[in-house]
């Protein structure tokens, strides 16, 4: 199988500013390997080491130790994240600019051709109906097609590795299922997906393999069926487990 | 090229459609056609103050636009949270500082530009000329001299963390250099050691930024400055411009983005 993506003992040391706690290990030697078409859902408390992953994936933060990898480019290389898509928690695009102003300035940094990206970016609003709104200032918008608008720049450069970060986090019903199936479309189209998220069922229903992070180490790994057949029980309660919650009876 | 572009543009795009470029201009306009519309002792000479007093506006108005443009760039993206979806495109940081740069030097230009235009409506009108080569001068080395400040605002608005103290402080340094700067070592001659050197070092090390103030030149009609001596200047702009931009990439380089 091909790695799009695998870290190799990765370690990130955040320092405090209080004198006597030092530094904290955000990430404690943690080895993934996601392969090419696969799904692959990042799960974790709040504070586990989920940001702090797609953070040095991104590039955003230098790693201590151990090393990540994007197609098999070191992640400090900016031309490793040629081949991906981003799409935040939050939108954070500017708002002065139309949708397919933004567009045309992400595509402008991957170099795509002109005529290409007149075409992607017609594709792209027509996929996530913003069509009506391609004119207008995104401060104009609501946060669904803020979201929307988000999705759309992820996917302008048709990438083979999509990095959600809690794509479907502050979205009505109606929003999250349009990211699902845009999910499964890329599936089915053979992409990789790599997305962390609190919405364990969405997790059970589109993912090929999930990773349950704890305290900055990787505690569980593996295809979700496995897991379920494993546990002898539900991606919910697995997650429990794992992380060491019992329930006051 | 294309990337550095590519930020540089959405600098443009933002500067006009903002309304700190207008507001200033439209009070440059209103003072300038106030004090022109003033007659006093039928003196022919009063010309000269109104260019005078236009050109300190428009120099004040260019440092505003500058400074203020160049300060909100980098923080703004990081308070905004924007430079995570742009960092994680293929995109390096110091393609980053210096499309910021870029886009904040033209957009600058293109404002001083209007600016220059206005003052050169309202100096032909009155005075029948038009000395296009001064002009043209002038414009030219006080884009310089808004480059190197633009330059020095980045690297305060990497290593600084508000942007208010950045302002504040690079305004204080450009003014400072601009009044004190060219005096420092008349200053130092009358100072003990050690005190006396580190001046000398200060007026040596600081860009001199009066070298690009050529209002003399189109408010009392002299002649053009040598080419050759615009192209010297020009270059002396470029290497101070250049080595805050390479400072900003170094600080930037090293900043987490969490």
């Amino acid at each position: 199988m091909n790695a799009i993506l695998r870290t190799d003992n990765l370690r990130v040391e955040y320092r405090t500013r209080e004198l006597k706690q030092g530094a904290k290990l955000a990430l404690k030697g943690l080895n993934l390997t996601i392969n090419a078409g696969e799904v692959f859902g990042f799960l974790g408390p709040n504070g586990a080491g989920k940001t702090t992953t797609m953070n040095v994936l991104l590039g955003y933060v230098n790693p201590t130790g151990g090393a990540a990898y994007l197609f098999d480019v070191d992640v400090r290389e900016p031309i490793a994240r040629q081949r991906i898509g981003y799409l935040p928690e939050l939108t954070y695009y500017y708002k002065f600019l139309t949708a397919e102003e933004l567009l045309r300035f992400y595509a402008k940094i991957f170099e795509i051709p002109k005529a290409e990206t007149e075409k992607r970016i017609d594709q792209l609003l027509k996929l996530v109906e913003l069509e009506h709104a391609r004119k207008r200032p995104i401060r104009t918008y609501s946060k669904g097609m803020q979201q929307r608008a988000g999705l759309a720049q992820a996917l302008i450069n048709n990438p083979d590795l999509l990095l959600l970060d809690e794509p479907t986090s502050g979205l009505d019903p109606l929003g999250r299922m349009k990211v699902r199936e845009i999910i499964q479309r890329l599936k089915n189209e053979g992409k990789t997906v790599f997305f962390s998220s609190h919405e364990l069922g969405e997790v059970e229903t589109v993912c090929d393999r999930v990773a349950i992070l704890h305290q900055g180490e990787l505690k569980v790994e593996g295809r979700v069926d496995d897991l379920v057949k494993q546990y002898q029980c539900n991606l919910e309660q697995i997650f429990l487990k794992v992380v060491g919650y019992n329930a006051q009876s | 090229m294309n990337k550095i572009l590519a930020v540089s543009g959405v600098v443009i795009r933002e500067l006009y459609r903002r309304k700190d470029f207008y507001v200033l201009f439209i009070l440059t306009v209103l003072i300038t056609l106030l004090a022109g519309s003033a007659n006093f002792f039928n003196d022919h000479s009063i010309v000269r103050y109104l260019k005078e007093i236009c050109l300190m506006l428009i120099w004040i108005s260019a440092l505003v636009v500058a400074i203020t443009t160049a300060a909100r760039q980098i923080p703004f993206e990081r308070e905004n949270r924007t430079i995570f979806p742009l960092l994680a495109k293929p995109i390096s940081r110091w393609q980053v500082i210096t499309g910021k740069f870029l886009g904040c030097w033209l957009a600058s230009g293109a404002a001083l530009l209007v600016f220059y235009i206005f003052f050169a409506i309202v100096s032909g009108t009155r005075e029948h000329s038009f000395p296009i080569g001064n002009y043209f001068q002038a414009f030219w080395m006080h884009w310089q001299m808004l480059g190197i400040v633009i330059a020095l605002t980045l690297l305060g608005s990497v290593a600084l963390t508000t942007p208010a103290a950045n302002v504040t402080i690079v305004f204080i340094v450009t003014l400072g250099i601009l009044f004190v700067g060219p005096y420092l070592h008349k200053v130092a001659i009358r100072m003990t050691e050690p005190s006396a050197s580190l001046l000398t070092g200060i007026y040596f090390a600081i860009p001199h930024l009066e070298f690009f103030d050529l209002r003399g030149l189109i408010i009392h009609d002299w002649p053009m400055v040598a080419w050759l001596d615009i192209g010297a200047a020009t270059l002396y702009g470029w290497v101070y411009s250049a080595f805050f931009i390479i400072a900003a990439c170094l600080v930037f380089r090293r900043k987490a983005l969490n």
